[in-house]
């Protein structure tokens, strides 16, 4: 069939409008799709840490002992090699800024829970040359200990000593294996993983669950609603080393 | 023909070298030809996937399952008979077999001693008697 002038501009002329009506169109079913994406938006898991409560109960260290139990971390005397996951260190230590000359020496020498930060934009999971370290969507800075080749790149890196380095077999020092949990071999690095193991069966970290004071509070940060983000829209609270554009996922309530 | 028991007496070391893996293996009771006393588990009858297939590539399996896990957090198993496990080398695979009579006898005898994965990976059983 021969196309003449006339059926050629007619068919354009069809085709526009067929391209004009499916953009019309589209808007229509858009919120649709868009409000089945807002419910799936993705999860931001953060902690807040209120050490007021903590201050209350002195010397507590239930939630060490839940994380190194859980996570089969060892108990290594020796400071060079020891490996830790959630630690303290004294107020005056990890906020050092915060601090004035009229500070209360109570709380300045009081114990604050440390662990990984699981930065917004982490510089360890930068350096990884084999990527055995890497942001999740979900926010957590995860490990991958089949790939670690022990470069410990990411100790260096990290500017909140989050990360140890198993110098040795760990297996030695562990007082009770925990079986559902892998132990380390000598050779890699590890941290805190926010429990991810826990988290995937709808259970919350161990420490925020040890925790007798309710210390910790756990939750998705990209939920206005959630709990964390209610106690930050409530009360001041400050994180480790802000400055540095790190961005930590755990925010302290002084 | 002055040398002939020096020929002979070379050409014996010589065979006795070649052989020797072989009356080793005949003196040495723990290598043999006889296939490995497998145990397997009394509380199930099947296995994720068809024998043959777990004979053959189970270690392609747990490869697949440790980069689904750690890597993308996919934990759900949908085995050949819609049965679903979890991707879990000690809950799911030790919860039935036993690694010391099961696993470990096999790879003896295929003289695969490779894997490292119980540097780290816990055998649940070895870990209960460990710990009275």
């Amino acid at each position: 069939m021969k196309i003449t002038r006339k059926h050629f501009l007619r068919l354009s002329g069809l085709s526009l409008l067929a391209a004009g009506c499916k953009q019309a169109v589209r808007p229509a079913t858009q919120p649709v799709s868009a409000a089945g994406n807002a419910s799936q938006q993705p999860i931001h898991w953060g902690m807040v840490i209120d050490l007021g409560k903590c201050r209350e109960k002195e010397g507590c260290k239930a939630c060490i002992h839940a994380c190194n139990a859980a996570h089969n971390v060892p108990q290594i005397a020796d400071r060079a090699h020891e490996v830790k996951w959630l630690w303290t260190e004294t107020f005056g230590t990890v906020f050092p800024s915060a601090q004035n000359n009229f500070a209360p020496q109570r709380d300045a020498a009081a114990m604050v829970p440390l662990l990984c930060n699981h930065c917004a934009d982490p510089p360890c999971t930068r350096v990884c040359p084999t990527q055995a370290t890497w942001k999740r969507d979900d926010g957590i800075v995860m490990m991958d200990w089949h790939r670690c080749i022990g470069c410990r790149y990411c100790v260096a890196a990290c500017p909140y000593g989050s990360r140890s380095f198993n110098f040795e077999d760990p297996r030695p020092s562990i007082a009770s294996i925990n079986p559902d949990f892998p132990t380390r071999t000598k050779g890699v690095v590890e941290k805190c993983n926010f429990c991810e193991e826990r988290l995937a069966r709808g259970l919350k970290p161990a420490c925020v669950d040890a925790c007798p004071q309710h210390v910790f509070t756990f939750g998705d940060l990209a939920d206005t609603d959630s709990e964390p983000r209610q106690l930050l829209r409530e009360r001041f609270a400050v994180q480790r080393e802000p400055e540095l554009g790190t961005g930590p996922s755990v925010s302290y309530l002084v | 023909m002055r040398d002939r028991i020096w020929i002979f007496a070379g050409l014996a070391v010589f065979v006795a070298a070649l052989t020797c893996p072989a009356w080793d293996a005949l003196a040495n009771a723990k290598a043999s030809s006889k296939p490995p006393n497998l145990v397997l588990p009394a509380n199930e009858k099947e296995c994720v996937a068809p024998a043959g297939t777990m004979r053959a590539a189970h270690m392609k399996m747990l490869i697949q399952w440790r980069e689904d896990v750690v890597r993308s957090g996919d934990r759900r198993f949908v085995a050949f008979n819609g049965k679903v496990y979890e991707k879990s080398l000690t809950r799911t695979c030790l919860g039935c077999h036993n690694k010391q009579q099961f696993c470990d006898r096999c790879h003896e005898y295929s003289g695969v001693s490779g894997p490292y994965c119980w540097n780290c990976h816990n055998d649940p059983q070895a870990v209960a008697r460990s710990t009275p």
